[in-house]
């Protein structure tokens, strides 16, 4: 019997890998990627806490958020990734650090 | 005693996916490691009873946003990262920190918290069970994730286009 705990501690430790990934690495893809795998630690978590309640019976809702999540992602990565190839033909490179003429 | 096997091979591969993506040099690298913690994740969803979001976790994430990412790695041709690119190393040590500080605090609160044994209806995690929530309790939110994948598709082609 695997306690639920270790599913969260599971989510918990794939959230703090990628935001370490967005706040380290400068390349926009692996940022993106990053984000994912953000998305995806919170999805475990959505769907471990409705599987495994604070209190009352287990709930779909979980799913149903879940599912959106997998949603607004797949909406987020086909713009981001647009994004990246539109700055890629203007500048030549996907560094975060060379984006910066919103400065000022 | 199988579901304790699985779990843990589960859980190992998609925490090493996980830094897989943060550590790898080619963005190519960081791509396939996360296509395997998207696999071992679809697997930790079965074990929560989840079937639906696990098949579509492989569909959605593996078979499309995966590809697209994998696609744009290709068509960019990025070549090797330039020695400037990488951040100071006090800015690393900073970031992992954090992170890691976050991942810590969380993991002690979950550990700390007490789940009462809940037995799910047989039926749980289905298709047909999540479609009737989906359809009736979230009506409105899903007609309005069509309208927002709509406008992404629309955004990514008008954007892709165009000069930035």
């Amino acid at each position: 019997m695997i306690l639920p705990s270790a599913y969260l501690v599971v989510g918990a430790l794939l959230f703090g890998l990628g935001l370490c990934g967005v706040l380290v690495r400068r390349n926009a893809l692996t940022a993106f990627m990053s984000v994912e795998l953000m998305l995806n630690a919170a999805n475990l978590t959505f769907l471990a806490f409705a599987r495994h309640p604070l209190r009352g019976a287990p709930s779909l809702d979980g799913s149903a958020i879940a599912f959106f999540v997998i949603a607004v992602a797949a909406a987020e990565a086909s713009v981001g990734l647009a994004v990246v190839i539109a700055v890629f033909r203007s500048r030549g490179t996907v560094e975060i650090d060379a984006l910066r003429s919103l400065r000022h | 005693m199988t579901e304790a096997v699985l779990f843990w091979l589960f859980a190992v591969v998609a925490v090493a996916g996980g830094l897989g993506v943060v550590l790898a040099r080619d963005p190519l690298h960081g791509a396939l490691s996360l296509l395997a913690a998207f696999f071992a994740l679809a697997g930790l969803f079965l074990l929560l009873a989840a079937q639906l979001l696990a098949v579509l976790q492989v569909l959605v994430y593996a078979g499309a946003i995966l590809v697209l990412f994998l696609l744009v790695i290709l068509l960019l041709d990025l070549g090797p990262a330039r020695a400037a690119a990488s951040p100071p190393g006090v800015v690393k040590l900073a970031g992992a920190l954090g992170a890691l500080g976050l991942a810590g605090l969380l993991c002690t609160l979950f550990l700390s918290a007490s789940f009462p044994p809940a037995v799910p209806p047989s039926d749980f995690g289905a298709v047909a069970a999540v479609g009737r929530v989906l359809f009736i309790d979230y009506t409105l939110p899903f007609e309005a994730i069509s309208l927002l994948l709509l406008a992404a598709i629309l955004g990514a082609v008008v954007v892709a286009k165009g000069k930035v």
